[in-house]
């Protein structure tokens, strides 16, 4: 999605009712971020709204990037955030040989997530098994933080465009599309 | 309240803190794929020696290229290769552009008078107009913005004459700016215009 540098648009302010509806929102859809959310997004303080080309809004703190969303689609965090509370969101892992294609843009491709480095959602796996990456099986449309064997930090944030399930299944084709990366446009944006 | 609040929480760990390269601004771990490995390597390890020590060390290396076949490999060497040859010609570049581009500061008369000052070429050094305009505006009190030359590009117009105050500024606030790159010009209406 940001593949190119991004130009930061009209930054305005995010009306409190809009602001309370984006907190609604966040969890909603990270329920595991709820403990934190007064800590992401403060009751008190101001957010922003930051336009970016191709109908993508980012809302920010200050000069933190939190979420951003193309039209009305689900919110996704940016990477900063996720580094920051990485255990709250559904993740996926890719091996060692699909780092260096996701950080320069690829779609992200099913064998990256399914070879010996990669892992993902498994019922069968116990739940204290380091390889544990959630039981249940995520839809297509579920966001996903994916991160890479042998890092700590994730390195890309996306939709499913196939379900879990699917990729285990066919083991071939395009897991996500159009994410965004470690290095692109939104990752380099500065907000001041 | 809220900081004492955040502070007192027990689950500690959360949010984490990352360290990101000030080199390639990604996540340390990651430089190795950015392309401008050698410099991210010296700036760690002046920066967090620790965790350089733990990302950089023979172990770790050898650890990751167990990790892949040895045709992957061979590709991946390949390509890291030309992403670095490729940040190095775009770093060459940008330092060529810089030390042979100029900041020219000129004075344009207004009207018999009264002066305004024109400043071009500071896009090139990496420096934001709009900012930069409003910080001239703050420093000498007077009325400063961006404008368009006819010629295209854009021009910062502060209102009167502060054109040796505006070199000085210049030359100390942004030490990235070589002071024999600056010039200031006059440039007189031509009379019976």
């Amino acid at each position: 999605m940001f593949k190119k540098d991004v130009t930061p648009g009209a930054k305005t302010k995010v009306k409190s009712s809009a602001q309370r509806g984006i907190r609604a929102k966040v969890t909603e859809t990270y329920p595991l971020l709820e403990p934190y959310i007064d800590d992401i997004l403060p009751k008190k303080e101001q957010l922003d709204l930051v336009k970016l080309p191709d109908r993508v809004s980012l809302y920010a703190l200050g000069t933190t990037p939190l979420f951003f969303q193309h039209m009305d689609d689900a919110l996704l965090p940016h990477l900063a955030l996720v580094h920051k509370y990485p255990a709250c969101f559904a993740r996926v892992r890719i091996d060692r040989g699909a780092i260096r294609f996701v950080l320069s843009g690829a779609a992200l491709m099913a064998p990256g997530l399914t070879s010996a480095g990669g892992r993902l959602p498994d019922p069968s796996v116990a739940d204290e098994d380091e390889y544990a990456y959630g039981k249940e099986d995520l839809p297509a449309g579920a966001v996903v933080v994916v991160e890479a064997e042998g890092k700590e930090n994730a390195c890309m944030v996306g939709v499913l465009k196939m379900g879990t399930k699917d990729i285990k299944e066919k083991k071939k084709g395009a897991a996500l599309e159009a994410g965004h990366y470690l290095g692109d446009g939104l990752w380099r944006l500065s907000l001041d | 309240m809220a900081e004492a609040e955040s502070a007192s929480r027990p689950s500690g760990s959360f949010p984490k803190q990352v360290l990101y390269c000030g080199v390639c601004s990604l996540p340390s771990e990651y430089c190795e794929f950015g392309g401008t490995t050698k410099k991210c390597e010296e700036w760690l390890l002046q920066a967090d020696p620790e965790l350089h020590g733990r990302l950089y060390s023979q172990d770790a290396i050898e650890a990751n290229m167990a990790a892949l076949s040895v045709d992957a490999q061979k590709r991946a060497e390949k390509d890291a290769q030309k992403k670095a040859a490729k940040a190095e010609a775009a770093a060459a570049r940008e330092q060529e552009k810089k030390a042979t581009s100029k900041v020219v500061i000129k004075r344009v008369e207004r009207n018999k008078r009264k002066f305004v000052t024109e400043v071009t070429g500071l896009e090139a050094h990496g420096l934001d107009l709009k900012k930069v305009a409003k910080d001239f505006g703050k420093k000498f009190a007077t009325g400063s913005s961006v404008t368009k030359m006819p010629g295209g590009g854009e021009a910062i117009t502060v209102q009167g004459d502060v054109s040796d105050d505006i070199y000085d500024y210049l030359v100390e606030i942004y030490p990235g700016i070589p002071e024999d790159n600056v010039e200031c010009v006059e440039d007189k209406k031509k009379k019976g215009g």
